[in-house]
């Protein structure tokens, strides 16, 4: 048994890893969904066959035509009766079907659910109708009792017809994955022994070369190699703008090169591409369950089993106390109970809705890791944006060189580039090219050591050469007081001066600047315009950050943070007792985004697994911060609308049904128009659900 | 009060009774996942109307497979769901899907179908 069960494992497992199209096929959710409207629809139309005849015959005396061929006592409405008996129990058995399998399942679970209150419910009429055609005797009134034919078959098949809908409109709710499954391409070109081969993109291997002509898809995850072209990436990003490429350029698989031609290494292929990881992403996100489901778990698991108590506590009451016939009056209460609760609306609210919107976001580049995350979102009073890369651009340039007394512009540079060659801070780099532009060429350190957040020191031959912020020049000894006029006119204008010394001597003031985003003032407005304090954290001095923050529209400016201090910073703003959502990058801002409320990952590209955001953003635009909290909204809200609606409907169609309304205005509810209502209620939740994708993104960002 | 409304009264009364006592008063013990080769603790469940079982023992810091496998096409099962463990799958009918997780520490957890109508529980025990 045990190696069977391997055995069909490793099937599944293999299947799964093959590709995304895989779960295409036809044992996928959406074949099974295809089927299964099929069979309803069928089941639906012989219900309605069977019911408008059912219908019009019970109440014959109430036709002119049929009042004289039938009226009632007659030996001939007998037997008309008695063929509806057997229509209508052929319509139980055939359309039915699936409550009493149901019902029978789920007692065998000790658990009830629709289908109990369904099977129960249009059975207990059949059986009372033909009891009462067969039995007179039983009943205590000598007329003829009427009889509930239509009532079994009408609710079977408008409940029929509203899982027919359901069905249909579940998998509207999915649309937004299949389409991601779909974006998928089929083949590749690539370069094997000189020759351009089309092969399947399953076929290709890490480190094959590429070949992409124009207007044709990107296979696989990569890095271009030779030639350049825009690519239109909006499938995957949700940027509608095409995107320059050339050489050493990342390129997302399934996007499409618009103009030129260009040859790429692959890095990343089958279940390891971004579109493969973000299809499995999305897949989860769908899958888990909003915190506020947790209740409505609860809830719904007490739900059926007290419905079916009421029920039976309705028979007793209107036994007791209600009109003549009682028996008839009690029996009718008791049925429309049980048809009238639905379990499944409550049910449905919220994975419909988070369903919906998780896949709306996805298709605008916006990966959401789970329910929890999008309710989590859905609370942010507060949102911190990383400086560097976030609102920049994160590719600093030199402006500005402030040499020192005895010192030339380009030999501050030269100190500073050769200090900097092998260091990883991104100020190193701008400083790097910022010499390499100047055609000035590197001498090669001797020794290097770098104080996070502080600056470097370096040897060059006998010398020591500091480059830094001031504060690190000066413990080392260096008197830097000179320059620091010029650094604070620099930092006025939101520059980082970068101090340099050569041995005890300060040598000058390299002024870096990272240019800010083109679209990151109006989306820093439209966050503002949402409600959420927006507070601008980085390692910059608090002269640079302000003046940042003031040209972009940021009052609250965390200045001079180090690294490693991000998660604490964010950490005071949770103690003030705000909700906080941090925006990074994902790598350096890896912990104040996982100690963040909710952890936004911005400009991942192709990484979007990574592992501590909450909300990843793929394309490297603020606005998608704006879009995942917009989106987060209004599937919140929608998730919120369902459930009340699902509430409320079981609220007032629970006693309505049970005839609280009797005794006050004669009002009782047919069982047939609680089929309706009931069809109707799970019809509406999903129907708002699928309402979120027409939510329109560019109102918000605009 | 007449003799047979008496009857229909206690009658009701004693179906209320029985209903709330089937389904939220009794438990069944459950089953107890068995270790295979590969170390983990494996149970197969059946996905027709409800699990079958419907209550997995297993034993505390050891991986757990739980093999699922669909048997009807009523879209209600199309998804199962481990809340807990942050852990679901899509059941194509007849196929047998795969769900491993760690057990965690002893206690309850519920895995449901997307709506929470079918419901399951792994009962974690002390190793």
């Amino acid at each position: 048994m045990t190696s069977a069960h391997t055995a069909a494992t490793d099937r599944i497992g293999h299947r799964h890893h093959v590709s995304p199209t895989a779960s295409a096929e036809a044992a996928s959710p959406a074949g099974d969904r295809q089927a299964e409207y099929g069979t309803l629809m069928r089941k639906w139309w012989f219900g309605a066959a069977v019911g408008v005849p059912t219908m019009i015959l019970s109440y014959p005396w109430l036709i002119p035509g049929l009042r004289d061929l039938f009226p009632r006592e007659s030996p001939q409405l007998w037997w008309l009766w008695v063929a509806m008996g057997v229509a209508s129990l052929a319509v139980l058995v055939y359309s039915g079907e699936q409550f009493f399998a149901g019902a029978w399942e789920a007692l065998r679970h000790r658990s009830a659910n629709m289908h109990t209150l369904i099977a129960i419910g249009t059975g207990t009429a059949w059986i009372y109708s033909t009891v009462a055609l067969l039995l007179p005797q039983l009943f205590p009134s000598e007329a003829m009792t009427d009889v509930y034919y239509d009532v079994t078959v009408v609710v079977t098949a408008l409940v029929v017809l509203g899982m027919a809908m359901e069905v249909k409109a579940r998998g509207r709710t999915s649309e937004a994955i299949e389409k991601l499954i779909g974006l998928a391409p089929k083949t590749a070109r690539v370069i094997r022994d000189e020759a351009e081969l089309e092969i399947p993109v399953e076929e290709v291997v890490v480190g094959d070369i590429v070949a992409v002509r124009p207007g044709s898809k990107v296979p696989v995850d990569g890095v271009v190699t030779i030639g350049a072209s825009a690519v239109d990436e909006s499938m995957i990003t949700g940027e509608s703008m095409p995107v320059a490429k050339s050489p050493g350029d990342e390129v997302i698989g399934a996007t499409i090169n618009k103009t030129g031609a260009f040859r790429f290494r692959a890095t990343k292929i089958g279940s390891d591409t971004a579109l493969a990881t973000i299809v499995r992403m999305v897949g989860d996100a769908q899958a888990s369950k909003v915190p506020i489901q947790r209740i409505v778990d609860v809830v719904s698991g007490y739900f059926t089993p007290a419905v079916l108590i009421l029920s039976v506590l309705g028979f007793v009451i209107w036994y007791d106390f209600g009109p003549a016939p009682a028996f008839a009056y009690a029996t009718i209460v008791a049925v429309t109970t049980l048809i009238i609760a639905c379990p499944c609306a409550l049910g449905m609210a919220t994975p419909m809705a988070l369903t919906t919107g998780v896949g709306l976001a996805a298709t605008n580049g916006i990966l959401i890791r789970s329910g929890d995350a999008l309710q989590a979102a859905k609370k942010i009073d507060t949102i911190v944006l990383d400086k560097t890369g976030t609102i920049t651009l994160g590719r600093p340039a030199v402006t500005d060189i402030v040499p020192a007394g005895g010192f030339e512009p380009d030999d501050v540079l030269a100190l500073a580039a050769a200090a900097e060659r092998d260091s990883e801070h991104p100020l190193a780099a701008a400083i790097v090219d910022g010499a390499t532009e100047r055609a000035i060429t590197l001498a090669a350190p001797a020794g290097f050591e770098a104080v996070p957040g502080q600056g470097i020191r370096a040897w060059l031959g006998e010398r020591r050469v500091l480059v830094g912020k001031q504060d690190f020049l000066e413990a080392a000894g260096v008197n830097a007081a000179g320059l620091e006029g010029e650094a604070a006119r620099l930092a006025d204008e939101g520059k980082t001066p970068v101090f340099v010394a050569l041995d005890d001597r300060a040598a000058g003031v390299i002024a870096i600047a990272d240019p800010v985003k083109s679209d990151s003032v109006a989306s820093i407005a439209a966050l503002r315009k949402l409600g959420l304090q927006v507070v601008m954290i980085t390692g910059d001095n608090r002269r640079t950050a302000d003046a940042i923050g003031r040209s972009v529209g940021i009052r609250r400016v965390l200045a001079e943070v180090l690294p490693q201090d991000k998660a604490h910073e964010v950490r005071k703003l949770q103690l003030e007792g705000r909700t906080v959502a941090m925006v990074g990058d994902g790598i350096n801002d890896a912990p104040a985004l996982a100690q963040a409320d909710v952890g936004f990952a911005i400009g991942t590209g192709t990484d979007v697994a990574i592992e501590a955001s909450d909300i990843t953003l793929i394309s490297g635009s603020l606005r998608g911060v704006v879009s995942a909290i917009a989106i987060s909204r209004a599937t919140m809200r929608n998730v919120y609308q369902n459930l009340f609606g699902a509430f409320v409907y079981n609220a007032l169609g629970l006693p309505v049904a049970l005839g609280v309304l009797y005794p006050v205005i004669g009002l009782l509810l047919s069982p047939i128009l609680a089929a309706l209502a009931m069809s109707f209620s799970s019809v509406t939740v999903i129907s708002n659900a699928n309402r979120l994708k027409r939510f329109k993104l560019a109102e918000v960002a605009a | 009060m007449t003799p047979d409304q008496i009857f229909v009264t206690v009658g009701g009364l004693a179906i209320v009774g029985f209903v709330a006592w089937f389904f939220w008063l009794k438990r069944t013990p459950g089953v107890k996942a068995s270790v295979v080769s590969d170390g983990y603790q494996e149970q197969m469940v059946l996905v027709k109307g409800g699990y079958t079982p419907d209550t997995i023992r297993v034993a505390a810091g050891r991986p757990v497979r739980l093999l699922f496998r669909r048997e009807e096409t009523a879209a209600c099962s199309e998804q199962v769901v481990l809340a807990d463990y942050g852990k679901s799958a899509p059941l194509p009918t007849g196929t047998v899907v795969p769900i491993e997780f760690m057990p965690g520490d002893p206690g309850e957890h519920e895995f449901t179908c997307q709506m929470g109508m079918l419901r399951g529980r792994i009962i974690v025990e002390a190793a």
